[in-house]
């Protein structure tokens, strides 16, 4: 499996042969509080990168889920809807969102790496 | 403008609250635990809420004072006791809603509870209809601690003895660490609870005392999860001035007194919408599944008409689902009426259910 990276709307993403897992960062869901509610984008439909590709709402609001790479998705995670506080517990791990079946590997490389996107979520929040 | 602290502020600060400005004030919107937990503990438990932001009103005066009230307020404020509270509002002659409100009878006069985005001109509007005559105060020098849920009696029992015999929606003045504190049994989370009048200057150290005494501080966020359980309304989501008492479901708040013979600012409107009904009502929402309807989702019918919208909507921990108000067209205001919410372009089923969703806990006979 690939490195995992991150967008600048914080989500993760990793590799796997030309299948991506995408889920949202730790550091989103601290900013976001409590996910009560969580969706998703169809099996088999096309998301664009930077595109909406699903929904998590907190108890304050809810926020769009964005996609950092294109393609077809192939997979979805139904127990993060079926109980939404899963996030919270493991949002990099157990909790991931969404497979996609990537058309072009090279829209990995503007994304940014760990230690990157910590001084990234870092200086957005203060 | 600056941004305005209440005597908590440095308190909240050390429990590491996360900030909201509200009504020009800084409060916290929730601590470290998050509004879920919060919630949960005030339910089972006594959780602290600074409502230090709200007004304290004190109006002083001879008996007419309560004559002149009884021409602004929908009560029967003669045969209200010393130290009992009614829930009113502020009107105007259209009986829009200026703000909503707690008004209890203190010893030579009234003490109101405002809403902190409406005191100012809650103060003027009340200035102006009442003249030179009496003495009015929106003290800004006491602030106001709600403690609220289970636990709470025996906590703030432990330190001003004898609270435990108020009765829901009744007061008095306690002494406590050499100063006089004001106390009603009452709160807005659906909880038994007590609001605590304190100047400022003892605020801090009190909260405190709570704390080591096992209540919790509690955010804003999880007192609008808990008041949304409980099916209370908030002033500016399910209240304004363009909505009246019995728009918003609230007729049991007019004292039956009053309604022959009205004479208080907004009765013709409220004495025709008794009589005719209103046409628009407001009533608890409950969408299927998981789905959150947040304020203003418009509400349709099977036909695809608009009915309605949505004024406050959010997750309610103990009801473990979606909950809302809104108000409907009241052909569609019958409880399990089948309707539809528009969220994020498509329409979702909803029902038209009994408020509250979650059944409150009022201590009502304690003597």
């Amino acid at each position: 499996m690939s490195e995992v990276k991150f967008s600048k709307e914080h989500e993760w993403i990793t590799l796997e042969g030309d299948v991506a897992t995408i889920g949202i960062t730790k550091h989103a869901t601290e900013m976001l509080g409590d996910i009560v509610f969580a969706e998703l984008p169809e099996k088999g439909s096309n998301v664009e990168k930077d595109g909406t590709a699903g929904v998590v709402e907190s108890t304050k609001a809810a926020s769009d889920v964005y996609t950092p790479v294109s393609g077809e998705v192939v997979d979805t995670n139904q127990a993060i809807v079926d109980d939404p506080s899963k996030i919270n517990e493991d949002p990099e791990g157990l909790a991931w969102f969404f497979k996609l079946k990537m058309k072009d590997q090279s829209e990995m490389d503007s994304l940014m790496n760990k230690e990157e996107y910590d001084k990234f979520a870092k200086e957005s929040t203060s | 403008m600056e941004i305005k602290k209440t005597s908590l502020n440095k308190l909240h600060q050390s429990n590491n609250a996360k900030f909201v400005e509200f009504a020009g004030y800084e409060m916290p919107i929730q601590y470290s635990k998050g509004i879920i937990e919060e919630h949960k503990f005030t339910r089972s438990n006594s959780g602290i809420f600074d409502v230090s932001h709200m007004g304290q009103l004190f109006i002083y005066g001879d008996e007419s004072l309560t004559e002149e009230l009884e021409k602004i307020f929908p009560l029967d404020l003669k045969n209200l006791k010393q130290n009992c509270s009614k829930y009113s509002f502020l009107m105007n002659e259209d009986a829009g809603i200026y703000d909503d409100l707690i008004i209890t009878k203190i010893e030579e006069g009234y003490l109101i509870i405002l809403n902190a985005a409406c005191k100012y001109k809650d103060f003027e509007i009340l200035s102006n209809l009442l003249g030179s005559k009496f003495k009015i105060n929106l003290d800004n020098n006491r602030s106001l601690i709600a403690i609220q849920g289970p636990k709470s009696v025996e906590i703030l029992n432990s330190i001003i003895n004898g609270v435990d015999k108020l009765n829901f929606m009744t007061g008095n003045w306690f002494d406590s660490d050499n100063q006089k504190l004001f106390v009603t049994r009452s709160g807005y989370t659906g909880e038994d609870g007590f609001e605590i009048s304190i100047s400022n200057d003892k605020a801090e150290k009190f909260v405190e005392n709570l704390i080591e005494k096992g209540a919790q501080l509690i955010g804003l966020g999880a007192r609008d999860t808990l008041r949304l359980e409980a099916g209370l309304c908030l002033y500016g989501h399910e209240l304004d001035i363009n909505k009246t008492p019995v728009e918003a479901n609230l007729r049991w708040a007019i004292s039956k007194s009053r309604l022959s013979n009205g004479g208080f600012i907004g009765s013709k409107k409220i004495m025709n919408q008794m009589q005719d009904g209103a046409s628009q009502i407001r009533v608890g929402i409950k969408p299927e599944g998981r789905l959150i309807a947040r304020e203003k989702t418009k509400i349709f019918d099977d036909t695809d008409t608009q009915i309605g919208e949505i004024t406050s909507g959010t997750f309610g921990p103990s009801v473990n689902g979606p909950i809302a108000m809104g108000y409907v067209d009241k052909e569609f205001s019958k409880v399990d009426t089948k309707i539809l919410l528009e969220v994020r372009g498509k329409k979702h089923p909803a029902n038209v259910c009994a408020l509250p969703f979650y059944k409150k806990n009022y201590v009502k006979g304690v003597n």
